[in-house]
């Protein structure tokens, strides 16, 4: 399938893989080629833009609410969208509040949540909670019906498949038995034997005050599990749903690579679909030109009187410069060879591989976005 | 400005990509190469630095991967064993299923547990003086901050108890310049470095830790003075050209395309180190070179080392 098809086709992209690799770049630069060519309402939620990219997109801050990009950043771009491109950032905090509320059985309830220190320590503060929210959010999104199309970027986790499982993990812990047993009154505690490794080191680790604020505070929560463990089996479900598709990049170094094949390979295990994987950042062709590394070598080899041919002036100083351009194209040569090789060692998933070069200048409107967009696009089967 | 191996204690942060663990790991051998017992480790638990140490897979207990450098690979389980056998002075019988489960349900129920372990098991290594220094390979910027803030944080929720002693502990570790230090990693682009710059402004004010230094990563070397530049640039015109193609073949065309390429990859990159420069104007800074070596491993571990060492003068 061409990304053309991808775009065309699905509901739901998801842009992953390791941090650093230009996720954000690719989310973005999908989406605009899709408003631009396709007459679809298109998000791009993003977790954590650089700056520069909002500016690029016209946009001085984005937040939790979704915003259209200006058409007259199409205008200066020379293109005229068929469709109509919004974006939107992943603002945790705000995320969460606006999912009690959504939740919470009555007012009273909200304000208590939304005022508990815990609640406002988990929300605000701690990772774990920001890869549910994201996937929430998607699936939010999503069900409400008013994109055609939403691409989202994936939070870096410290396991690029920590958000995959989160909406499991959320599901798991608001149905366990420790939890009920949390919010139990303390004098039934004691005596549940059940639940007595548990208890021990509940105790021992945290102290019995710090565990009577939590339960507090799950008890207070507790109005919203069911909800909660619905809507972590639908998001669920909109991951594994024939409309969504799932985008991998990487670069060519190992370390970006290794991050690539093990989502690959657990995605495939999930039985999560892979539209395309894109390439980044690779070395220009010049680097693989056959017969080169031949020329670089001759031009090392009869240095000094080639140089006092081309420069009898300056024999010396030019003799250093064809000296490094030969030395300086056998290493550029080196680091494009290793990442054919750490390309082709990446499982396919049958999706196809798109390769996008080592851009010399970084993308800073919404031209340069498009301009990425061009090139993912245009790939043959 | 205190020396890097003057702490006790390195974190090295910075954003995914930079090469953290290539930095973390040459770190360890340099200050090995001074006569230090060194720790290494991960915070994430991924074991990553085995690959710079070419070494089996890490565990929690620390391996010996190089002479006087040790390498361990988290696990809050783990930590949470150790920390309940060294500190609440009770044994833990029975199987480790309902222990586990138990844990891993307290860790996401309530919010810094996860982190306090993890990083209390490296405050305790730099208590027990069991090695002259101890280098935490950290998690990528936007994560950093909640671990390295997980003991404050903890303080506003809870007053006292076990929890407590253990974050005073380790705050009096955390919180000495003298003996704990950040150490940022940054590539010189943009991104890399407009994060850099952002997790230092972070680091400042969420959380009481002291920088050590900045390390610039991957520099690439400088290909040509002003003057070998204007020779380069003479090298199109048709009749220089010819003589070049007639020595060396057609195919010379692409070694001069990729040296441009090269030169202009090195010049936009100027712009982000002079950036850094300026940001961090005070601060140790380290630059190291791009290495062109055929893959990651030990021997580029080394030769890090070796630059690393080049740079901050301890060679």
């Amino acid at each position: 399938m061409s990304v053309e098809t991808l775009l065309a086709s699905k509901e739901v992209i998801v842009v992953t893989g390791s941090g650093g690799v230009g996720k954000t770049s690719v989310a973005a630069a999908l989406g605009a080629s899709a408003a631009a060519r396709m007459s679809s309402k298109v998000l791009v939620l993003t977790v954590d833009p650089a700056r520069r990219l909002a500016t690029a997109l016209g946009l001085e801050s984005f937040g939790n609410v979704e915003k259209r990009v200006p058409a007259k950043l199409f205008d200066d771009a020379g293109v005229e969208p068929v469709g109509e491109l919004w974006i939107a950032m992943l603002d945790t905090k705000a995320s969460w509040d606006d999912l009690i509320a959504d939740h919470a059985p009555d007012e009273a309830t909200r304000e208590s949540i939304l005022a508990n220190k815990l609640y406002r320590n988990i929300t605000g503060r701690f990772v774990q909670s920001h890869d549910y929210i994201a996937m929430e959010r998607l699936h939010e999104i999503h069900t409400s019906g008013r994109y055609d199309l939403v691409i989202v970027d994936t939070p870096p986790t410290r396991n690029a498949l920590d958000f995959l499982d989160a909406p499991d993990r959320m599901a798991d812990f608001f149905s366990s038995r420790l939890l009920r047993w949390l919010i139990a009154p303390a004098r039934s505690r004691l005596v549940n034997a059940a639940a007595k490794p548990f208890t021990m080191v509940a105790d021992r680790l945290l102290g019995a005050r710090f565990l009577t604020d939590i339960g507090e505070f799950f008890l207070l929560f507790q109005t919203l599990y069911d909800g909660f463990v619905e809507r972590a089996t639908s998001v669920k479900r909109t991951l594994a749903d024939s409309r969504t598709s799932f985008v991998v990049v990487t670069t060519p170094e190992p370390g970006p690579a290794s991050e690539a094949r093990f989502l690959l390979s657990a995605l495939a295990e999930r039985d999560l679909q892979v539209g395309a994987i894109v390439a980044n950042r690779l070395l220009p062709e010049v680097f693989s030109t056959r017969g080169a590394a031949t020329s670089a070598k001759k031009l090392r080899s009869g240095v000094d009187s080639l140089a006092a041919t081309i420069m009898p002036s300056q024999p010396e100083v030019t003799a250093g410069v064809l000296r490094e351009i030969a030395d300086r194209f056998d290493d550029f040569r080196l680091l494009a060879a290793q990442g054919d090789a750490v390309l082709q060692e990446l499982p396919r998933n049958g999706a196809p591989v798109v390769g996008v070069p080592y851009l010399e200048t970084e993308i800073v409107d919404l031209a340069g976005v498009l301009e990425l967009g061009d090139r993912l696009w245009d790939v043959p089967d | 400005m205190i020396d890097f191996f003057e702490h006790r204690l390195l974190f090295v942060t910075g954003k995914g990509g930079v090469g953290k663990t290539s930095i973390s790991a040459a770190l360890a051998l340099l200050a090995a190469r001074h006569g230090k017992r060194v720790l290494v480790g991960d915070l994430d638990g991924r074991g990553d630095l085995a690959m710079a140490f070419e070494s089996p897979e890490l565990k929690f207990d620390a391996t010996k991967v190089s002479d006087r450098v040790w390498a361990m690979s988290m696990d809050t389980e783990a930590a949470m064993r150790e920390y309940i056998k060294l500190n609440l002075k009770i044994p833990l019988v029975g199987s480790v299923g309902p222990v586990a489960a138990a844990f891993d349900f307290l860790a996401s129920a309530a919010p810094g547990v996860r982190e306090i372990l993890t990083m209390g098991k490296y405050a305790h290594e730099v208590r027990e003086r069991h090695y002259d220094l101890v280098i935490v390979d950290a998690t990528a910027s936007g994560h950093i901050i909640g671990h390295l803030a997980a003991p404050d944080a903890l303080r506003e929720l809870v007053s006292v108890g076990p929890v407590i002693d253990q974050v005073k502990r380790m705050n009096d570790v955390f919180h000495n310049p003298k003996t704990t230090g950040v150490v940022m990693v940054a590539t010189p682009e943009e991104m890399p470095v407009t994060e850099t710059i952002e997790l230092r402004d972070r680091l400042e004010s969420e959380t009481s830790l002291e920088r050590a230094g900045l390390v610039i990563n991957r520099v690439l070397p400088e290909l040509f003075s002003q003057p070998e530049e204007v020779i380069f640039a003479g090298f199109t015109t048709p009749k220089k050209l010819r003589v070049l193609r007639d020595h060396a073949g057609e195919t010379v065309d692409a070694v001069l395309a990729g040296a441009s390429f090269a030169s202009s990859l090195r010049r936009s990159r100027t712009m982000h180190i002079e950036r850094l420069f300026e940001e961090f104007a005070g601060d140790t800074v380290a630059v190291v070179p791009q290495l062109f070596v055929r893959s990651e491993g030990l021997r580029v571990t080394k030769l890090l080392a070796t630059a690393l060492g080049e740079e901050l003068g301890t060679q």
